[in-house]
Order: structure tokens, then C-alpha cells, then sequence
């Protein structure tokens, strides 16, 4: 067992050791200085000219957003066109079906938006062609966006007040070409090398040692999983995700798929501090993220590695832990790890089932989406946590009596508003739709979408939802939710729970940077202090804790308590 | 906005090209380098494949070392675990149930002796590990049934152990297939 | 001699007003701009409602009449309490303000006419521009401008000194107000403002709500509780289904009780009370301001402008040392100094007299009542006396005296002329005396800080308020005293025009500036500056121009001011703080006893050990409305400010009132709980 908590460790310290310098490495890149990268410019520039883009022309915030919602736009209806002809597309060896199309709805929202919840299993779901053109590349492009749209916070901090916040497609090829491509090969190749699919080759039968004819599934896996981490995507290449031994074979791919999946929420960390040239500020968030992240973690393994207490019942041996939905090569105390590490940021692969967490961990895991703001998404988590920051300096600086300043700049009536209607969104497309759901099924409990029945069957409902506000993707996976209801609601869910949180921060960011800059004196609230940390940390909670409780308190906190 | 449309139409396609057809097909080429040629890595015996390394296989008969439980019966054209909470009733009855299917296989073996992974499913119904402890406990079973010294399978299911990476990070385990076909071996001599 | 302010929170009469206002509120209308207030209305008329039901049994599964019928009540209190600390801030706001307004009411006015004409009417007749005389005796009957004239004039009853002041028409000091009585001579007024519209009056209507707005930051922050009463009723209503799921009924009023613990009502409904406070305690400084947001902004003051002489120095310059020539006896040189000054009744002399007292070098007047006292002219540049023994003593600035000096073939001494040196280059003057036209001597004058004013800047310096002294005197002298008092920066050689560039330089960088001035020259900069004060001594033109008028005249007032101004977003900040951290024990209040009868395994969370879910509820309704009137007390007299650096503020306020805020009604809630479960 303590090997495994070592693992544990190690995994930490090598994503912080790698994280630091690729920040740095970030920072340059989107400030246009020189980098080891830079061979990739006359593509760049070979793109930009084929698709008419002048890269050097300054957008606002506003127009920032137009071309983000523009682009997002065109890949939607495109993942729809493929998904739900895909049938009768190339690439099609093990002859899967065109999705229906509200499946395809929900599975081109899902990857659009960065989330991946997959109402299909991957093996007998999609075809090869769609694994590609549609997971494979808006799990590039999705991740891309959310990086542009932080760039625009930079942007707007770094200079004193302006309106032009730079180039939306500059930063967003730059995140595709720079960042994004060249991990994902190098993650890619670990992988390939440790036995994850690469090939083309469909469905292999085998006769096993008992005799017993089996088909094994394979295809070209390792590229899409290595850009499904490192864009905090999640939707993996097989039904059972990173749990599928094929996806994530040994120890070294699960350590790999781990760091690649931290790497760039906490690398983004790090670039802030070096773009805005506040490196204090950088490492005062990252305590504060990483502080929660911990009060999510730590409970978690030791709820897993003390096993499941009505198996204990029994009488056997549990010192191996809950292994219920766990793969022995992990252990539970990766498995743990893993389980926050993908909620925290809004990854959501999975390498155990989350349905088969103790209800406590079940909790942490609940709790880590719905605060949705240590570490976060690719991009996204910084401009969630942003949103927090709005609502803490507001509050805080009118506790050291000055009307609330941030980055030199007066935070007023429109911030303010903007910053609460994204903190209230998420609260609402969670509840609401579990609401909902809830009442659907005590009306009519013969809907049959419960795996488990009580409290644990609620928590299966308010997980989907949450993990779709989140744009998480990981599930309650017992959950029947390949129906007409479940596809359509959280398509709508996962559609407000991504565009407008990154359209709130940006928002603020740029009306922020169009004000006056004031100078810092000793009576302006540092945010990077150890005491406004605290703050933050605290309304973190209080608004995740008050806004949830009772959610919480009626599924995992019941079930917890009731046994 | 129309030249805005333009140039993310323009920029889309392009960019399907590179990620869904370059970049695959670069990992494809890098993969041919690797152990399994990017298809995964087979077992053979006697120069007949009989399975993937990493893909586990259902053995029933007491002959062989036996694997987790599997939600899908190790059909490895799907995956999935059992979604089953852990105070669900009827998921605990079905534990219990594996324990007394499993002390009646094993009489000689002590209730308290037996590790959870022997009675949970595993997340991807195709685990191909056990425990060092779940290989060990049935020994006793399997050296009955094969005529083999209980020292002969301690020493097998010993060397069949891969510890943790660098002897530190992560548990120790025991690879079915390999371990039954090593078995297989050690009752042919 | 200050004016009467009120020194207990809760005079009786103002109580009783308060608690009839309180009432009045309830209307919807009142209430809707209270939004988390007024969520409690509703709350308050559906408890109505389901009370009357279960009175007749027309409902069941919502609990005992007993209970929805307490539920009721405990509501109703709250948005009484609520209203109540409105309604007290407001009474004690216009008492303040009302015994201003009382000195000038319907005042006899003698009133001129163009042709000349006059004719007694009363003050309420005069309009604007009217022309009126005033003689010694009388009560000027409305604030206006001296056209004619000059009078000594008792402003006691507006500012509390009982000292006369002069006032006379074309000048800065033109300005007089009405309630204040001329002493002697007579003046004519013009008539600057209708009736109805002078400041005290629009302050009166700004604390009685008739056109109080909600400044910027109160706006932000409603926006910011309603944000959050949004998440509450969402978090209320989804709850009901929920519960449902689970087979736990939840009666209507544990429903609302929740709702209406989690929202934010302390801060709700203190608010607005703190608000006019704010506006209240400027008025207990004598500072009428012209909004709430004047003394919001000052809060947020970066730049302090302040006038050196009467703010940073005591009034003049003052004698400070003797430094007598070579060969010239100590003493024997100080009873020069005293004697040529006895007569001397500038500020400068009598200083000088008095240093020399603590010498203890006493003359008496008898010794000059033969000498011919020689006045200052800007010509000789010194003064004297000549006595009758023919002894000749001068005093003066150097170069007239060394003038002196060198006419009548004496050189002047080397170690006076570095003493002079020495004197100027720190920031003093240097006043050189001769006798019988030969060097004695040299006194140092020096201008002293007024006691506790290097503090006092030290004090804003940690509030991050940057302070510029404003003086006439040279560069030099400047330096040295902004260095020796310890401010940050200063205007030397000061014109209006520099002024109003150092604010707009300011302003350009971001900053805030506040400054105080009287003169109409003034007026611009005052305009320009974010938070301008004029002396009520000053002109129409400054006191049109500023959005605070002090009526003390005292120029210290601006520090005062920032101070309120920061204890007023404090005291939002951290009762917002306070209110919102109450949550976290409602919840474990509340939340088990919702759902214990269903759900047993969740009396783990019961961690208050609550004796029953209603007892429990109730306690959390009872807690919640209580806090309330526990806080006006804090909410009026603003949470105190301490220069701490924001820092040390922010960790001090949230140990306090976040903490304490999390801390207060776990006890709270118990010790009601225990009380109510012996009647329950």
C-alpha cells in the first residue's frame, strides 16, 4: 500500500516539476517571443494566408467572442453531419451504425464543449472516421479555444487600460500548434511504445487459453488519447476509457495520462504569472487551488484504500482497498487520485468507475465540479476561478474600506452583475435539470434509468448534471442516459455551462481593461497576499458549500450516513 | 462576420486535416517502432495466438488461476464496469454470493484470507491482473487439481509478481494470462 | 461648545418614530427596493396564507397551526427589524439635521427692494436674488452673499465656536448662513439659493429617502445579494423534489424558513441603515455632504490636499530660538529681542515675548511707555523702538538689516551671518536685531506642526492616502516642512492654476483627489477634485462648486472625512462577510431537520444536537431575525477603522466578522434552541 501512495506523490511532484517551465514556455509563446517552437512559424503563416487571416489585427473582448462563438459554431453542425451519417462513412471496419440524432446532439456538444460525456460506448458507438474527424479533432480544437479565450484575460492584465486584446485566431493557432500538437505526439509516442492501438486494424478475434472465441477492439487509439488528456478532454477511444487496459495498459501510461491531463490547467497558472509579470500572483492561486485540491484528495484515497465498510462486513481481506470499478495494475489509491485529479480539472476520463466510489469520495468527487475552479479546465479553470476572484475582491475590498479595485482597475455595478450571474448559472443548470429529473422519476419510476436504487440513484442523476454544467464528462456511468431526455437535457446544460462562463470572465476582463489603471498604494488589497488567498479559498466554499449542501446532503451524504 | 465565417471555415478544414488524418497517421508510422507494431501486444502458445497481454481472459475451470469478476464477461468488443454503488443491496448479495461460490472452490482457504479483488468486478470487465495475494491463495486449489507442489506454484506465481515501477510507485500485480501460461508450462515439464 | 449631537443611539422619542416607520414600510412598494428584504415579504405572505389553512385544516402534512403560526410571526419580525434599522438610521439623521434647520426658521427679513424700498417680511418669503439687510442684533434669515458691507458675525449656532468671525462682501469670506446672528455693524445679502434648496435641506431629503439614491457601490452590492438570494431560491425550490425523491415531506414552512436563513438578510436589511449613517456621522463631524456617494468616494481617496498654514502648522510662525553675537550677553539679548516686540502685536511678537518668558526673561510694559514705537513697512522691511535714552532697537529680515548695518559702517558678524544661513536652509526665518544699528542678535522663527499631525499623516500613509501640503512659502521652506511633518509631496509658491494642475496630474494617473478650500479661486479646483470641501466660511461660488461643505471651517475636517468614508465601506464589507458566513451553521441547522424523520442515518449531522427539527427550525428563524436589531447598534455607529495596511484590515475583518460570522450562531442557534424546547 505505501508503494501506491509514493505513486501517488511521484505523480504530483513530476506534474508541478514539468508545469512550472512549460508555463514559462506558454507565456512566451503567446507573447510572440522566441521559442524552440519556432520552426512551426512558416506554417503558421502558410494557414493564416490560405484562410485570409491577419493575425497582427487587434480584436476586443467582443469581437474576440464573436469569432470564438463563429468557429464553435462550424464544428458543431459539422460533428453533427458526420456523426449521424457515420455509418455510412469510410473508415467504418467494424461496421457501427449512424447515431440517432439526438445522441449525435449530445455527442457533438459534448466534444465541442470540451466535455466528453459519452452516451455511447466507443467500441461499437462510433467508427473509426468519427474517432477522428470529430473526437480527435474538437479534442485539439475545444481545448485550443479555451486557451485563446484565457489568452484575451491575459491580454487584457498585462497592458495598462486598452481595448485591443490581440488576435483571437493568432492565439488560438498558437494553442493548436504550439502547445497542444507538439505534447500530444511526444505523450502519444509513451503511449504507443507501452502498448496502447495505433494501427488502423479493426476488430481482432482471438481463441483464448479456455477456448472461448473473443473479439478484441483496437483501432488507431494512442493520438487520441494522448490529446484527450492534454486538452483536459476525457472522451476516450473505448467505452470504459482510461480504465480499458488497451487505453491505459501499465503504471507508466497511467502516470503519463495523468501528468498530461494537469499539466496544462497548472502550466496556465504559471503562464499568468509570467505574462502579467506577477509571478506572486501565480504562486499565491496555485496555493489556493491546490490547497482544495488536497481537501478533495486526501479524503478520497483514504476513503478508497479503507475499502468498502459493507464488504468488510463480510469478513475478507480489504487491504487492497475498494476495488469494486477499480483495475488492479492502478490500486485504489491511484484510482483516487486519478478520481479527483479528473473532476478537479474538467478532464473527466476515468481509469475506475465513479459509480462505484464510496459515497464519501463520491461527495469529493461531486463537490470538485461543482466548485469547478482548482485548477479547472484547459483555460476554462483560470477564467472559473476568475469569476471567484471578481466576487472575493469585491467583498474584500470593501472589508479594507475602498471601493473594490482589481488589477488597478475599479470593480463595479456591471462587473459585479456579470461575475454573480456566471456564480448563479451553475447552481442553476445543475439543480434545475436534477430537479427535474428527480421528479421524473419518483412520477414515474419505471423510466428504468437507475442503476442503484435510493440515495446513490439520486447521486447518479445530480452527477450527470453536474459533470455537464462542469463540461466534465465523466459519469455515474449506471446512469441509462442514452435516451431522448438525458441526450437533449444535458446537450442544453453543457452548451451554458461552457460558453457562458468563458463569455462572464472575458467580459469582465475587457471592460475591466478598458478602465483607468490606478496605481497600487498601501490601502489597495493585494491579491497576491496570503490573507486575500485565504478570502478567496473560503468564498470558494461558502458559495460551492452553501449552493450544494442540500443536493449533496440528500445523495452521497445520505447514503454515507445511512450505512 | 461573413469574412469572420470565412476564415473559420477556411481554418476548420485545414485543421480536420492535420489532427484527425496527419497526426494519427504520424502516431501510426511512430507505432510501427514499438513492441506490438501500434496493434497491441499478443501472446502466442505453442506459435497459436491465444490472447492480448493486456486484455484479460475468463478462466472458469479450477485448473487455472482465475481472474476478477467481469460485468461483461471479458467480451472485449465492449467494456464496462458494474456501475454498482457500494451499499447497493442486491450488488452486495452478489459479493457475498462470489464469496461462498469461491470457498466452495476453495475449502482449504480462510474467509478472512480472501482478497477483494477476487470478488469485485474490475472497471473495465477486462482486467488482465490479480493481486500477488489473490494468486497465491489459489494455490492450494490449483496444485490439488494439477499435482503440483505447493512450492513449485510459489515459486511460479513469485516470479510472475511485477513489482511496483522502480520498485516504488504502485502496486504490485500478476498478470492472469501470463501466470496460467507459465502454469500451463510447469505442468508440461 | 460643540452643537448638540446625539449621544445615546436610541433616544426614546426617536425609538418610538422609528418603531411607527417601521410599520409603514411593510408596502411593497417600500420593500421592492430592498430585493432580499422583499423576498421575505413574500416568504412572510405565503406563511400568512398557509397559517390561515392549517387553522381551518385545509392542508395536511404541513405541520401544527402552532408552528406555521410562529413561522409567521418570527418572519414578520425580521422585516419589522429590518425596517426598523432603516427607519432609526433616518430618524436620527433628521434630528440631526431638524435642530440645524430649527435655528432659522421664519426669521424676520428686511428685504430691499431695486428702488430702494424696504419692508419686513419673513425669511420663507425671500426668494433667490433678493437683497436684504441685516443689523448688529439680528439673525441673518437665509444663506447668501454680502454685497455691502462687513459685520462681525456669531456662527456658534451652525458651527459650535463661540469666537466671532468677520465677514465682509467682495472678498472670500462673503459668505454668511442663515440661523446666524450679526453682531456688530451691518451688512447687505444677496439671497444665493431658493428656498428649500439650501444644503441642510437637501440633506434633510437625502436622509428622509425622498431622493436618497443608492450610490455605486451600494448598487454593485444589492446586485451582489440578490445574486445570491437567486442561488437560495434555487437552491429552496429544487430542494422540494429532491425530498421528494427521497420520500421526505417538507412542510411549506421549513421550506421558507430556509430560505429566508440562507439569504442574506442581516446585510439586507442593514444596508440601507448604514448607508445614512454614513451620511449621519459626517453630520455629527459638522460636514453637510451633497449625496451619499461624496462621502462613499472619500473612502477611496488616494490624494489629500491640504492648505500648510492652519492645517499642517498652527496658524503663524512662532520664535523658536536666540542666537545672540559674539560677545553679546545671552540674556542681556533676549531682553532686547522681548522689548523691542512687547509692542509688536503680530503673531511673530508675541511669540516672541513668550519664548522669552521661558527664558525667564520678564519686562514689563512700563519699561517701553516713554519709546516710539517704528512700524513695519514694506519699505524698511523691519520694525522697532526708539527710546527716549536715545537707544535705537530693530528687528528685521536680513538684507534690511544688514542694509542697516553696513549704512552706519558696522560690518555685519560672520557667525551671524551663518546663523541666518543655518535659520533659512531649515525651513525657518531668520529675523535679525540690531541696537543702535549694530548686530546683536539673531531669533529664529520657525512654523510649528500642529501637535499630532505627524501621526496623523503616518495614519493616512497607512490607509494609502498620499497627503500634498499647498503653501505660498518658497520651494526650500516648503521641503523642510512637508520633511519635518511628514507629508508626501507639496505644492510650493502655490497659485490656484498649480493647484488645479497637480489635481488633474493626479487624476490623469488614476487617483482620487480630495482638497478643501474657501476662496473663489478655489472654486475650479474644488470643482475638479473628486471629493471637494468647502469651508462654510467660504465663498457661494466654493460651496457651489464642492460636494461637501464643513461647517466648522476646520481644515483638518478632509482626514476626518476619508475616515468615514472608509468606515462605511468597512462596515458593508464586513457585515456582507458576517451575514453570508451565518449560513454555514442554518445549514446544520436547518438541513437535518428537514429531512431526520426520513433520513435518521443524518442526526450525524445535527452537530448542535438540536433538541427537535422544530425547535431546531425555529432557532435558526429566531437567530436570523434577532441579529438583526443586535446589529444596528454596529451598523450606525460604523465598524471601526483601524490604519492597519489593507492586509492586517482584511485579516483583522475577516477573523472577526468571518470567522465570528461562522462562530456566533452556532452558539446563537443553541442557546435558543435550549430556551425554546422548554416550551416546545
Amino acid at each position: 500500500m505505501s508503494t501506491e501512495i509514493l505513486g501517488v506523490l511521484f505523480m504530483f511532484m513530476l506534474t508541478l516539476l514539468l508545469a512550472i517551465p512549460f508555463g514559462k514556455y506558454i507565456a512566451r509563446v503567446y507573447n510572440g517571443d522566441k521559442t524552440i517552437t519556432d520552426f512551426m512559424a512558416p506554417i503558421e503563416r502558410a494557414i493564416y494566408r490560405i484562410c485570409g487571416i491577419d493575425s497582427h489585427k487587434e480584436m476586443n473582448w467582443k469581437q474576440h467572442m464573436a469569432a470564438l462563438l463563429c468557429i464553435n459554431m462550424i464544428w458543431f453542425f459539422g460533428a453533427m453531419i458526420i456523426l449521424t451519417t457515420q455509418g455510412s462513412l469510410p473508415l467504418n471496419p467494424d461496421g457501427n451504425p449512424s447515431m440517432s440524432y439526438h445522441l449525435a446532439f449530445n455527442t457533438a456538444i459534448s466534444f465541442l464543449v470540451n466535455c466528453n460525456l459519452q452516451h455511447y460506448s466507443g467500441e461499437t458507438g462510433v467508427t473509426y472516421f468519427s474517432q477522428l474527424t470529430v473526437m480527435t479533432f474538437l479534442h485539439f480544437v475545444s481545448a485550443a479555444t479555451g486557451m485563446a479565450a484565457l489568452v484575451v484575460v491575459f491580454r487584457a492584465f498585462r497592458d495598462k487600460t486598452t481595448t485591443s486584446l490581440g488576435n483571437f485566431f493568432r492565439y488560438f493557432l498558437l494553442s493548436c500548434t504550439r502547445i497542444l500538437l507538439p505534447v500530444a505526439i511526444v505523450v502519444a509516442t509513451i503511449l504507443a511504445f507501452r502498448g496502447v492501438p495505433a494501427s488502423f486494424a479493426g476488430k481482432d478475434q482471438i481463441i483464448s487459453m479456455e477456448g472461448d472465441t473473443v473479439n478484441v477492439s483496437r483501432g488507431p487509439a494512442a493520438g487520441m488519447i494522448a490529446i484527450k488528456h492534454l486538452g483536459t478532454n476525457g472522451g476516450g477511444w473505448f467505452g470504459v476509457n482510461s480504465a480499458h487496459p488497451l487505453e491505459n495498459p501499465d503504471y507508466v501510461t497511467n502516470i503519463t495520462e495523468m501528468v498530461a491531463q494537469v499539466l496544462i490547467p497548472v502550466a496556465m497558472i504559471f503562464a499568468f504569472g509570467y505574462f502579467i509579470k506577477r509571478k506572486k500572483l501565480s504562486w499565491t492561486i496555485f496555493a489556493v487551488m491546490t490547497a482544495g485540491f488536497l481537501m478533495l484528495v486526501i479524503p478520497t484515497i483514504y476513503y478508497e484504500i479503507h475499502g468498502n465498510p459493507e464488504i468488510t462486513k463480510m469478513g475478507i481481506d480489504q487491504s487492497l482497498g475498494s476495488m469494486e470499478g477499480k483495475e488492479i495494475r492502478f490500486g485504489s489509491a491511484a484510482s483516487a487520485y486519478w478520481a479527483i485529479i479528473t473532476t478537479v480539472i474538467s478532464t473527466g476520463s476515468v481509469n475506475s468507475m465513479h459509480d462505484s466510489l464510496t459515497p464519501m469520495s463520491g461527495t469529493m468527487t461531486l463537490l470538485a465540479m461543482m466548485i469547478n475552479a482548482f485548477y479547472g479546465g484547459c483555460g476554462v479553470g483560470i477564467l472559473n476561478y476568475f469569476i471567484f476572484l471578481v466576487i472575493t475582491v469585491f467583498i474584500a475590498g470593501l472589508m479594507v474600506g475602498r471601493t473594490p479595485e482589481m488589477f488597478g482597475r475599479k470593480v463595479e455595478a456591471r462587473e459585479v452583475k456579470i461575475a454573480i450571474m456566471i456564480a448563479l448559472l451553475h447552481p442553476f443548470i445543475i439543480l434545475v435539470p436534477t430537479a427535474m429529473a428527480a421528479f421524473g422519476i419518483t412520477s414515474n419510476p419505471d423510466l428504468g434509468w437507475l442503476n442503484n436504487p435510493g440515495f446513490h440513484g439520486f447521486s447518479e442523476m445530480l452527477y450527470e448534471y453536474t459533470s455537464s454544467a462542469a463540461n466534465n464528462g465523466s459519469g455515474f456511468e449506471g446512469l441509462g442516459d442514452n435516451t431522448v431526455w438525458w441526450n437533449i437535457s444535458c446537450g442544453f446544460v453543457l452548451i451554458f455551462g461552457r460558453y457562458l462562463p468563458i463569455i462572464g470572465p472575458v467580459a469582465i476582463a475587457g471592460i475591466l481593461a478598458s478602465k483607468k489603471y490606478i496605481p497600487e498604494s498601501s490601502g489597495t488589497l493585494k491579491i497576491d497576499s496570503i490573507t486575500f488567498s485565504i478570502t478567496t479559498f473560503a468564498v470558494i466554499l461558502i458559495i460551492a458549500a452553501l449552493a450544494f449542501f442540500p443536493a449533496l446532503v440528500l445523495g452521497p451524504l445520505a447514503e454515507y450516513f445511512s450505512h | 462576420m461573413k469574412t469572420a465565417f470565412k476564415q473559420s471555415f477556411a481554418l476548420t478544414v485545414i485543421l480536420i486535416v492535420l489532427f484527425a488524418f496527419v497526426y494519427p497517421l504520424t502516431i501510426s508510422f511512430i507505432a510501427l517502432l514499438s513492441p506490438g507494431k501500434g496493434n497491441g501486444v499478443k501472446l502466442s502458445k505453442n506459435e497459436k495466438v491465444i490472447g492480448y497481454e493486456n486484455i484479460g481472459q475468463k478462466f472458469y475451470s479450477d485448473r487455472y488461476f482465475q481472474g476478477r469478476p467481469s460485468a461483461v464477461d471479458y467480451n472485449a468488443a465492449g467494456s464496462a464496469g458494474s456501475n454498482k454503488g457500494t451499499t447497493n443491496p442486491d450488488y452486495l448479495k452478489t459479493v457475498k454470493e462470489r464469496i461462498d461460490t469461491f470457498l466452495v472452490h476453495n475449502p482449504e482457504v480462510k474467509r478472512e484470507n480472501i482478497p477483494a479483488d477476487l470478488v469485485t468486478a474490475s472497471a473495465s470487465g477486462l482486467d488482465p491482473d490479480i493481486s500477488p495475494d489473490a494468486a497465491y491463495i489459489q494455490i492450494k486449489r490449483i496444485g490439488k487439481v494439477r499435482n503440483l507442489s505447493e512450492e513449485q506454484l510459489n515459486v511460479l506465481v513469485g516470479q510472475q509478481i511485477e513489482r511496483p515501477l522502480f520498485g516504488l510507485f504502485g502496486p504490485s500485480k500478476v498478470n492472469v494470462l501470463k501466470l496460467n501460461l507459465a502454469l500451463d508450462n510447469l505442468s508440461h515439464k | 461648545m460643540k452643537r448638540q449631537t446625539s449621544t445615546t443611539l436610541f433616544q426614546k422619542d426617536l425609538v418610538i418614530a422609528a418603531f411607527k416607520e417601521s410599520f409603514i414600510k411593510l408596502h411593497p412598494k417600500t420593500m421592492i427596493k430592498n430585493p432580499v428584504m422583499f423576498m421575505v415579504e413574500i416568504g412572510t405572505v405565503i406563511m400568512f396564507i398557509v397559517t390561515i389553512m392549517t387553522l381551518f385544516s385545509v392542508v395536511s402534512g404541513q405541520g401544527s397551526f402552532a408552528y406555521n403560526f410562529l413561522i409567521f410571526l418570527i418572519l414578520l419580525v425580521t422585516l419589522l427589524f429590518a425596517n426598523f434599522a432603516e427607519a432609526i438610521a433616518e430618524a436620527r439623521g433628521k434630528a440631526q439635521a431638524e435642530s440645524l434647520r430649527k435655528t432659522r426658521e421664519e426669521t424676520p427679513a428686511t428685504i430691499i427692494y431695486s428702488d430702494g424700498r424696504t419692508k419686513r417680511i419673513s425669511s420663507s418669503e425671500l426668494k433667490k436674488g433678493d437683497i436684504f439687510i441685516v443689523k448688529a442684533g439680528e439673525i441673518i434669515p437665509s444663506d447668501g452673499e454680502i454685497t455691502e458691507g462687513l459685520a462681525t458675525i456669531d456662527e456658534s449656532a451652525i458651527t459650535g465656536e463661540s469666537a466671532p468671525v468677520i465677514r465682509e462682501g467682495g472678498g472670500d469670506r462673503s459668505s454668511v448662513t442663515g440661523g446666524t446672528k450679526v453682531l456688530s455693524d451691518q451688512i447687505k445679502v444677496r439671497v444665493t439659493i431658493a428656498q428649500g434648496e439650501s444644503f441642510l435641506d437637501k440633506m434633510i431629503a437625502l436622509v428622509e429617502g425622498a431622493s436618497r439614491q443608492k450610490t455605486p457601490n451600494e448598487i454593485a452590492l444589492t446586485i451582489l445579494l440578490a445574486g445570491f438570494t437567486m442561488v437560495f431560491l434555487l437552491v429552496t425550490v429544487t430542494l422540494k423534489t429532491f425530498g421528494d425523491y427521497a420520500n421526505a415531506t417538507l412542510p411549506l414552512a421549513s421550506l421558507i424558513s430556509l430560505f429566508v436563513c440562507l439569504i442574506p438578510t442581516t446585510i439586507g436589511g442593514l444596508l440601507s441603515a448604514i448607508g445614512i449613517a454614513g451620511m449621519d456621522r459626517a453630520l455629527q463631524a459638522n460636514v453637510i455632504s451633497k449625496s451619499g456617494k461624496a462621502v462613499e468616494t472619500a473612502g477611496d481617496v488616494d490624494t489629500l490636499l491640504l492648505d500648510k498654514t492652519g492645517t499642517i502648522t498652527i496658524g503663524n510662525r512662532k520664535a523658536t530660538n536666540f542666537f545672540p553675537a559674539e560677545g553679546i550677553d545671552k540674556t542681556e539679548f533676549i531682553r532686547i529681542c522681548v522689548l523691542s516686540s512687547l509692542a509688536d502685536e503680530t503673531p511673530e511678537g508675541k511669540s516672541i515675548v513668550e519664548l522669552g518668558k521661558t527664558q525667564k526673561v520678564e519686562v514689563s510694559t512700563k519699561d517701553i511707555q516713554q519709546a516710539k514705537l517704528i512700524k513695519f513697512t514694506a519699505e524698511t522691511r523691519s520694525s522697532g523702538l526708539d527710546f527716549p535714552d536715545g537707544l535705537e532697537i530693530r528687528k528685521g529680515a536680513f538684507d534690511a538689516i544688514k542694509r542697516i548695518t553696513e549704512k552706519a559702517g558696522f560690518s555685519f558678524p560672520a557667525e551671524i551671518n551663518n546663523h541666518v544661513k543655518t535659520i533659512s536652509s531649515n525651513g525657518g526665518t531668520p529675523l535679525v536685531v540690531t541696537k543702535n544699528s549694530k548686530v546683536v542678535g539673531v531669533i529664529q522663527l520657525e512654523d510649528i506642526i500642529k501637535p499630532g499631525m505627524v501621526e496623523r499623516f503616518e495614519r493616512l500613509r497607512k490607509m494609502g492616502v498620499k497627503t500634498v501640503m499647498v503653501t505660498g512659502d518658497n520651494p526650500l521652506t516648503a521641503k523642510f516642512i512637508a520633511n519635518k511633518a511628514g507629508v508626501d509631496d507639496f505644492i510650493a509658491e502655490a497659485t490656484p492654476e498649480e493647484k488645479m494642475n497637480y489635481i488633474k496630474k493626479e487624476q490623469a494617473s488614476g487617483k482620487l483627489v480630495a482638497m478643501m478650500g474657501d476662496g473663489t479661486n478655489d472654486a475650479p479646483a474644488l470643482a475638479q477634485a473628486d471629493v471637494g470641501v468647502a469651508m462654510n466660511s467660504g465663498t457661494q461660488a466654493a460651496k457651489e462648486a464642492c460636494n461637501m461643505v464643513d461647517l466648522d471651517n476646520d481644515p483638518t475636517k478632509l482626514i476626518e472625512i476619508v475616515e468615514i468614508g472608509k468606515q462605511l465601506l468597512i462596515t458593508r464589507g464586513t457585515l456582507t462577510t458576517f451575514s453570508i458566513a451565518n449560513d454555514v451553521a442554518k445549514y446544520f441547522a436547518i438541513v437535518p431537520a428537514l429531512f431526520i424523520a426520513s433520513i435518521p442515518g443524518l442526526q450525524a449531522l445535527n452537530i448542535m444536537r438540536l433538541s427537535s427539527p422544530e425547535t431546531a427550525i425555529l432557532s435558526a428563524v429566531i437567530f436570523n431575525a434577532i441579529i438583526i436589531p443586535f446589529l444596528i447598534p454596529l451598523a450606525l455607529k460604523g465598524v471601526q477603522y483601524k490604519p492597519l495596511g489593507a492586509s492586517a484590515l482584511l485579516a483583522r475583518n475577516l477573523l472577526i466578522y468571518g470567522l465570528g460570522g461562522v462562530l456566533v450562531p452556532f452558539a446563537g442557534i443553541k442557546l435558543i434552541d435550549m430556551a425554546v424546547s422548554i416550551f416546545w
